[in-house]
């Protein structure tokens, strides 16, 4: 049987445009407001990022705009990009190699790689030989938590992160300039939490899809205007009449790095579940608390990153405290279960995913877990999956 | 000449792991503390310090592989709830540790009081333990050490190393051990480290004769055993290197090529380079077919995951912490893509190899990420024949023989054709 739920009513008016403006960016993957954005000043540098995480006041500091490389989803046709991997490597390297190779990241003058995995690290290496005049840097971030050693070593990191960027707009990383832009993004980390706030209390508000798609804008967008986008759809789809399904309250895990089609996240939620809180996007909300404005803005940006970023599978989780962390949060967000979802081939969510899998059922705490690739384009397996699941929880509050 | 595998270097290095293992299946009795940590960049001499018994679990996971066990014990995994998509090694050692932890000498190996997490080159590194963290009730301490990412080790990277190793490691292996740690120990121990390392570099730079006295992929990796693993800084490594040195040096003189499991290979009709690591469950089986075909590996990168020797790297015992950092960032895997590309380039001259195989294994991201990118890179520089076969590490599914030696075949028929051309 299956508790089928009505498709979400289409924004209008206002909400819409903001709507299809989030749409519009997701579907940009040529990078084009990029070029729009640099042509209005020579002067203007741009740094793409790979997942997850990197400490964007750093660029943002230094004049250049970080923009988020998260793949090229489902709609890169890959016509270079699989000879470059074997079968068995993930999908995100590949279609990040067709955007290469086929033009769509020449607005970059710069690219970063933070240390999550193999793959990422080694894609580094390849964006070295194959974009030789361009900026390339991996990223370490350090895993080691304390302030002489692994902070330390990640401030020097920064520092060098701050000296290229710096170099090629021509204004240097002051620490006045630093805290000026932790501020700025400390805003938006305030608006993002509003947004989340808002759909772990009401999600019938804020489906998953709109949600995922405001996520990406701010991955593309400069700081302020993707704030102002925030405030302004959290408060105009508070206004809305959307009304509240018999869905599923779940959360979702394993999504940190290659991203899931946007028409799966809308799958999910027609089969009954409400996205209650997850890890996609995640390196945009790392931070969940606002970073120290005062101070010295270097270490304040390591102390963030080494003791208040949020758990993920590619950072050593040196308190062993991942499993407590997850059935925590699960309470929080009052989750009637979870979906451990993962990309395929991805080592550090799938080996991860036993030791979640072993806290929730010790917590008896539903779940259930699929794979997925970012050009998954049938879903039909997933959809019955999902729907059972959600099916199972409203009948017997289990599965 | 079926035993010709067995020369004494090979059973003085067998008698040394059984040892070994034998003081492990008694450590519980003998009251010796067991460190379980991996084998790149591993820091044995700082083990030895405090009288530390190693275990690596990779060179469990191949042995058992080797031994034909692992295509149950993978399976098991799986059924426990892991992917079938991530790295074998951890999967056959969890299936080994379900399965009652048994050893390869078929004893039971003793349980962790420390699981040493220093990851060089490899993520999946960090995951192992952290799920090895769940099945025994022991600390774990993390060395991280960054990746080459720029191709060089800055002041920061080694600082970063050196203060983990001084404030974090030594403490924790001085209350693991209740010893002191005694620097002056560890200058002697390294000192027996580097002289071992010298007659290692001897030994695989014998390749570049003609014919090469050494397979230095099939046979290297019996070659790298006791540097790679727990003896490094032992009296009894600096002695394996000696007779080992001492049997290619004849072997050299009297002009035979290498010792295969089927005696001494007669004519040496291809030389090849080989990126990425051997596949363990059909060792033999894929041996067979380079040496049957009279090819010969004069140099690989699998040989470099436990130290890049033969570009000058010795452990140094003027600078004990240091040297113990440069060694751990310097392995082969914690060079980013171009450097593996100038490195296999170099060998692919300096060894005057007809060309350049990759096996490219599934389980293995660090290694297969951007080999086809190798690959492609490796033919426009040297014009030489470059290969591409695939299979797994200890996964039995994913080595699939016939394809293999069809591909094997048709790349040496690609030497011939370009020797013809001219
Ligand atoms: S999807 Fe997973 S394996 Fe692939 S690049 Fe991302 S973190 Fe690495
Ligand atoms: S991924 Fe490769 S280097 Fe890492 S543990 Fe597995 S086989 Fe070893």
């Amino acid at each position: 049987m299956s508790i089928a739920a009505p498709p979400q009513t289409q924004a209008t008016g206002r909400l819409g445009e903001i709507i299809a403006l989030a749409q519009s960016l997701y579907e940009d993957i040529a990078f084009k407001a990029v070029a729009d954005w640099k042509a209005k000043d020579k002067t203007r540098r741009a740094i793409g990022f790979l997942p997850v995480y990197v400490p964007r006041e750093v660029i943002h500091a230094a004049g250049g705009l970080p923009v988020g490389i998260m793949g090229g989803g489902d709609m890169t046709e890959i016509v270079r990009g699989d000879s470059y991997f074997q079968s068995y490597i993930c999908h995100l390297p590949r279609s990040v190699i067709e955007l290469l190779v086929s033009g769509r990241l020449d607005s970059m003058d710069g690219f970063l790689f933070p240390s999550i995995c193999d793959v990422i690290r080694n894609l580094s290496g390849m964006f070295k030989l194959l974009k030789p005049d361009r900026y390339v840097h991996y990223f370490d971030l350090p895993q080691n938590f304390r302030s002489n050693l692994g902070g330390t070593f990640y401030v020097s990191e920064l520092k060098s992160v701050a000296g290229a960027v710096s170099a090629m707009t021509g204004t240097p990383v002051t620490d006045e300039r630093l805290r000026e832009s932790i501020k700025v993004y400390n805003a938006n980390s305030r608006a993002m939490n509003a947004l989340l706030e808002l759909r772990i209390e009401k999600p019938w508000l804020v489906p998953a899809a709109e949600y995922y798609l405001l996520l990406r804008a701010g991955f593309l967008l400069p700081v302020d205007e993707h704030t102002a986008m925030l405030n302004e759809y959290t408060l105009l789809v508070q206004q809305s009449d959307r009304r509240a399904l018999d869905n599923i309250r779940v959360m979702v895990r394993g999504a940190f790095c290659e991203q899931p089609p946007v028409a799966l996240l809308r799958t999910l939620e027609r089969a009954g579940c409400y996205l209650v809180d997850d890890d996609f996007v995640v390196g945009s909300r790392f931070i969940p608390d606002p970073i120290a404005e005062t101070g010295n803005p270097w270490d304040a940006l390591a102390d963030a990153f080494m003791h208040h970023s949020l758990p993920a599978a590619s950072v050593y989780d040196e308190k062993h405290e991942k499993a407590k962390k997850l059935v925590d949060r699960v309470r929080e967000v009052r989750a009637d279960g979870v979906l451990l979802m993962a990309p395929s081939f991805c080592d550090p969510a799938l080996l991860d995913q036993p030791m979640l899998q072993e806290a929730l059922e010790q917590a008896g705490i539903p779940f259930t877990s699929f794979k997925y690739s970012e050009d998954t384009g049938q879903f039909q397996v997933i959809r019955e999956q999902a729907g059972t699941f959600a099916d199972a929880i409203k009948l017997w509050g289990t599965v | 000449m079926t035993t010709a595998i067995k020369d004494a270097s090979q059973d003085r290095q067998k008698t040394m792991i059984a040892e070994h293992f034998g003081k492990l299946s008694r450590a519980k009795e003998d009251g010796r503390k067991v460190v379980y940590t991996f084998v790149p960049g591993n820091l044995t001499e700082l083990l030895l310090n405090f009288d530390l018994l190693p275990v690596l679990p990779e060179i469990n996971a191949l042995q058992s592989g080797m031994r034909g066990k692992t295509g149950d014990y993978i399976q098991l995994a799986e059924k426990s709830g892991h992917s079938e998509d991530v790295c074998t090694y951890v999967k056959a050692d969890i299936g080994m540790l379900k399965s009652g932890n048994i050893g390869p000498t078929g004893e039971k190996l003793p349980d962790p009081d420390l699981l040493l997490l220093s990851y060089t080159g490899c993520f999946t590194f960090l995951k192992w333990f952290e799920l090895l963290r769940e099945e025994y009730d022991c600390p774990v301490v993390m060395l991280h050490v960054p990746y080459q990412g720029d191709g060089k080790i800055t002041g920061e990277m080694r600082d970063y190393v050196v203060g983990q190793i001084r404030d974090v490691l030594i403490p924790e292996l001085e209350k693991l051990s209740g010893k002191k740690f005694d620097e002056d120990r560890l200058r002697e121990d390294l000192k027996r480290s580097a002289k071992a390392e010298d007659d290692l570099v001897w030994v695989l730079e014998s390749a570049k004769h003609k014919p090469s006295p050494i397979d230095a992929y099939f046979g290297g990796v019996y070659y790298i055993g006791p540097i790679f693993t727990s003896f490094r800084g032992t009296e009894d490594a600096v002695d394996y290197y000696q007779l080992l040195r001492g049997e290619i040096e004849e072997r050299l003189a009297q002009g035979l090529g290498p010792i295969t499991p089927d005696g001494v290979m007669e004519e040496e009709k291809y030389r090849i380079v080989v990126e990425g690591p051997p596949n363990w469950t059909s060792f033999r089986e894929f041996w067979k077919m380079f040496h049957s075909e009279g090819a010969v590996v004069v140099a690989s990168s699998y040989t470099k995951v436990g130290g890049l020797y033969d570009r000058g790297f010795r452990h140094d015992p003027d600078d004990p912490i240091g040297t113990l950092a440069d060694y751990s960032m310097g392995c082969y895997t914690n060079l980013n893509l171009p450097d593996r590309i100038d490195l296999l380039e170099k060998y692919i001259t300096d060894y005057d190899a007809d060309g350049f195989l990759i096996n490219s294994v599934k389980s293995c991201n660090s290694f297969s990420a951007g080999q086809l990118l190798i690959l492609r890179e490796l033919e426009k520089r040297t014009g030489r024949a470059g290969g591409f076969i695939e299979s797994d590490l200890v996964d039995p599914r994913y080595f699939s023989a016939a394809n293999i030696k069809n591909r094997l075949e048709s790349y040496f028929q690609m030497i011939e054709a370009k020797r013809t051309k001219g």
